[in-house]
């Protein structure tokens, strides 16, 4: 029977019950590899749901360094018996299908193609433990111990692992070292080890580290100054707010008082929340939310006053499956349109796409700046993938030397010096951005009245239409100003003058990029851009204008970021193709290179080509 | 109705403590209908802050959305103000004030921004005790939309409309009591001589201080078959007593009935007297001033004045554990863990 051979170049998918421990068995494994060396991309596919139902986690091996999903999986641990004979039929020819053997197998799902190798997990921990819950748990330890035969991890990897994670608790270390030992030598006794794919120790992810992305985000919004968060539990986003709260803990207490430099205040919904983030903001504290795709729905309303009073304000949103409920624990990136022309009337808001942990951490503290500068609504768009899955990233950075940028606003002493009356709408610099002042500042001058009505240029109530007209003029000049100070685009030439483009954002690129490098190895030069912040600046033009043909990459089913484009570079919807993904799980390279190398051969495509040497020629 | 208001200050206006005179406490001029209720709370409002000598930068004011919420245009004028969205001015309220805790926050809004569309944050509000004086103006109609039933509408209560009200009404009084305000009093536009000693008290009070004033719409709901309107109110008030409030340091002079009167002595030293017409109340006890309001109101009466206070709470700060210098007002220094930190943090995640 064919079997599957690769060196550190694998999927292992395990499938699970949740509500049974497993998660922190399967993080072990993947954090195993990671400290073999090897680039690790562990990603998390759980139901809306805490006990009982079906859960995955699928851990891609890529010495290569290749983070995105690859597709097809190569050995599966099934430990679900309500998903076995679809978790069997998933397995690739000559893969590997690990199971618990103290119950033999369903005769009816044995595939006579794949390889199937039994553990009595539940036997082996019956006979070593007596605890119920112990008997449970254990067995994922079990079955982590005989992978690390199997598949020649270092098992002093996996001590060093357990002594971690149970640092605080030395009672458990020994049991847990027992559990991995017990699958470790069953697998050594019972088959030949390692198997076909195994795990070999290299240097290839450098100082890199594994992180979730909202973990990430929580601490860019610690270094970049916030002190007020305020959020309503959703997933996939709690765990931001987890993080700020996890590490302000740590790191915000004032030594002396024990008091804390921060408030964290649990809303009673989403339109509380961000009420509140835009009523410190107004005061002059760095706040944020963090929220999903039903918590951007109710925040419209308040993200329309924000843009309109001109508030700064931090939102993250962290996307997953709409519309509606839609997939509450899947990944998408589908709130584009609902983030970038938020609430009624004529708005937009300034986006941000973070790629990697590192770009989550950035990024939120990047927010509270261009916030605060601009004044005016800034979203991180991320997503589950990034925000709840552990990935592999440059570690995170800080500037010791940079500063806060807090923007236009008057001091105590400005405004003392000031002869003039105090404008909070006048537009003094002629780049859209106005001055405010903080309540409280000085006795007499600088006050005035925020509200989402029309007003003048000295913030007092009007509906004259020359006023309000003027008004819009300026805050169309401030979206201008905006282009210079969102992150510009991650441009990467394949380096011959290629005419075909593919454009992506978020979470795309990882498998963007692979799909990228196996095209160029058949000889299909592909130049790349990914965007990072919207407004989208001239070099987004440029790109599309520079080639023949332009690829899009989005998790979504109507292509939103097309909208976007085609909307604000005034190009035509043609010059973009679509390669869509969204399923709910994480777009894979095979996906993007298949869609690619489809059009690029196809007639489709021909036109176009022909079309540019004709110019050519002329 | 008056379009300008004349810049001339007589020199002999009395001052303040700080040295300013009531006028320095005033806003823009009005533009709510002649002889609207909200007005004299706007004056009521003024004057309590020109007598407790509030600096009126200190104050931040904040409003949802209706007649009663424009009404901050029309007093402080040197103070910040904020017009949030409708039914939501008590989150925004929130955030203001976590983020800096020095400043007097005056929150204004009406019955159908806090007992309709702003429900919710209303409830969570009291229930966070944030420090704030929050005054609902309540008329029972929406005035700003000509004349609606709102959700504190009496049942039978005929608006100009003249259909009756099905719906049972809310009282904003006896909600805030139940969920924890510590601070509940109930007044009258019409009634200055109660609203200003309630006003200042409330704004001293540390804590969420609410205040539900009747506020008779005079163009939609000031009908002989209303019960939100001059003649009816006037008709059925009843009062728990007479309040006076002292700021701190200031002698009291006042001469009290014994057994009739009740003092209550603020966080900041002031003190609170009420002079008791109703021996049953206890204005320590939310149960007696819950049943007073339902005793009264059986008698057909509404019962107004001081119904309730809690000197000893701990506000949203307190029970947050937040910082004592305002949050806004911390700097890197305190705020940003620099690079070392974050490279030990790196290290945990490999």
């Amino acid at each position: 029977m064919k079997r599957i051979e690769a060196v550190n170049d694998f999927v292992i998918k395990f499938a699970n019950v949740n509500g049974t421990g497993s998660a922190s068995a399967n993080n072990m494994f993947a954090k195993a590899v990671f400290r073999m060396g090897l680039p690790v991309s562990p990603k998390n596919i759980f139901p809306s749901n805490i006990q009982g139902l079906p859960t995955w986690y699928e851990v891609r091996v890529s010495e290569k360094g290749y983070l995105g999903r690859r597709g097809g999986i190569d050995m599966m641990v099934g430990m679900n018996a309500q998903s076995m004979a679809k978790d069997i039929q998933e397995v690739e020819s000559g893969g590997y299908f690990f199971y618990d053997s103290s119950k033999p197998l369903d005769l009816r799902m044995m595939r006579n193609d794949i390889h199937f190798i039994g553990v009595p997990l539940k036997d082996l921990c019956q006979r070593e433990f007596s605890d119920a819950r112990q008997q449970q748990l254990f067995r994922n330890v079990i079955y982590v111990g005989a992978l690390a035969a199997l598949l020649d991890i270092e098992f002093d990897v996996l001590t060093d692992l357990v002594s971690d994670q149970f640092r605080g608790k030395e009672k458990l270390i020994t049991p847990n070292v027992r559990a991995l030992e017990l699958g470790y030598h069953y697998a050594s006794e019972h088959y030949s080890c390692p198997l076909g794919i195994r795990l070999e120790r290299r240097d290839a992810v450098g100082d890199q580290i594994l992180i979730d992305g909202n973990t990430a985000a929580g601490l860019g919004a610690i270094y970049g100054g916030a002190t007020v968060a305020a959020w309503y539990p959703i997933t996939p986003s709690t765990s931001v707010v987890d993080g700020f709260d996890k590490y302000c803990k740590r790191l915000r207490i004032d030594p002396g008082s024990g008091n804390k430099n921060y408030a964290i205040v649990q809303a009673e919904d989403e339109l509380a929340a961000i009420g509140m983030v835009i009523g410190a903001s107004w005061n002059g504290a760095r706040a944020f939310t963090a929220t999903s795709g039903p918590g951007i729905s109710l925040m419209s309303e308040f993200l329309g006053l924000a843009y309109f009073a001109e508030i700064p304000t931090v939102l993250i949103d962290v996307q997953r499956a709409g519309p509606s409920t839609g997939m509450p624990t899947r990944t998408q990136q589908s709130d584009i349109l609902a983030c970038a022309y938020a609430s009624h009337g004529d708005t937009k808001h300034v986006l941000l796409f973070p790629a990697t942990p590192r770009e989550c951490f950035e990024m939120t503290a990047e927010a509270f700046d261009l916030a605060e500068s601009l004044q005016t609504p800034v979203i991180m768009l991320t997503d589950l993938d990034l925000g709840m899955n552990d990935t592999m990233s440059p570690p995170l950075i800080w500037d010791d030397k940079r500063e806060y940028q807090r923007g236009k606003v008057f001091t105590e002493a400005q405004l003392e010096a000031m002869s003039e009356r105090f404008g909070r709408y006048l537009d003094i610099d002629d780049d859209g951005i106005p001055y405010r002042t903080y309540p409280g500042t000085h006795p007499s001058k600088g006050a005035f009245f925020t509200r989402g009505t029309s007003r003048d240029e000295y913030a007092v109530y009007t509906e004259d239409g020359d006023a309000y007209e003027k008004n819009m003029q300026r805050l169309l000049k401030k979206w201008d100003t905006a282009k210079q100070r969102v992150p510009a685009p991650e441009l990467i030439k394949a380096g011959q003058g290629s005419s075909i483009g593919v454009i992506h954002f978020g979470t795309s690129r990882d498998a963007t990029l692979e799909a990228i490098d196996s095209l160029k190895a058949e000889g299909v030069a592909i130049d790349t851009l990914r965007l990072r912040g919207f407004p989208f600046n001239k070099t987004v033009d440029a790109f599309i204008e520079e080639h023949d043909t332009v690829f899009l990459v989005e998790q979504n089913r109507d292509a939103q970021m097309r909208t976007l484009l085609v909307n604000e570079c005034l190009i035509s919807p043609r010059q973009l193709i679509p390669i869509l993904n969204y399923n709910g799980t994480p777009i894979t390279a095979k996906q993007i290179r298949g869609e690619i190398l489809t059009a690029v051969r196809s007639d489709n495509v021909r036109p176009l080509r022909k079309q540019r040497a004709a110019k050519e020629s002329v | 109705m008056t379009y300008i208001r004349p810049a001339f200050r007589h020199p002999d206006l009395p001052r303040n403590a700080l040295g300013f005179t009531r006028k320095d406490y005033e806003g823009a001029i009005s533009t709510l209908c002649a002889g609207c209720g909200h007005d004299s709370i706007s004056a009521a409002i003024v004057q309590a802050c020109f007598e407790l000598a509030l600096p009126p930068h200190k104050v931040a004011k904040l409003s949802g959305i209706g007649c009663s919420s424009k009404t901050p245009t029309y007093f402080l004028g040197n103070s910040h103000g904020f017009n949030s969205v409708h039914g939501r001015m008590p989150s925004v309220a929130t955030g203001a004030n976590l983020a800096n805790r020095e400043l007097i926050y005056i929150g204004v809004s009406g019955d159908g921004d806090t007992a309709s569309i702003g429900m919710g944050q209303f409830t969570h509000v009291v229930r966070r005790n944030l420090n704030m004086m929050y005054v609902v103006e309540n008329n029972g109609c929406y005035g700003l939309t000509k004349g609606q039933d709102s959700a504190t509408a009496d049942i039978g209560s005929a608006s100009k409309k003249g259909e009756p009200n099905y719906f049972e009404p809310i009282d904003l009084a006896s909600v805030a009591l139940q969920l924890g305000a510590t601070f509940v009093a109930r007044s009258f536009s019409g009634d200055r001589a109660q609203l200003v000693p309630l006003v200042k008290a409330a704004i001293s009070h540390r804590g969420f201080a609410f205040i539900d004033v009747i506020s008779p719409c005079v163009t939609f709901n000031n009908n002989p078959k209303s019960t939100k309107g001059y003649e009816h109110v006037r008709e059925h008030l009843a009062a728990t007593g007479t309040v006076d409030f002292v700021p701190f340091k200031e002698e009291i002079s006042a001469d009290y009935e014994q057994g009739q009167s009740k003092e209550v002595t603020l966080h900041d030293g002031s003190v609170v007297h009420l002079h008791k017409a109703d021996p049953e109340l206890d204005i320590t006890s939310r149960r007696s001033a819950l049943r007073l309001i339902k005793d009264y109101k059986a008698k057909d009466q509404i019962l107004t004045g001081l119904l309730y206070m809690d000197e000893d709470s701990q506000d949203l700060h307190e029970i947050l554990g937040t910082s004592k210098t305002p949050l806004r007002d911390l700097g890197a220094a305190e705020l940003c863990p620099g690079r070392k930190v974050l490279d030990k943090l790196n290290e945990s995640w490999r």
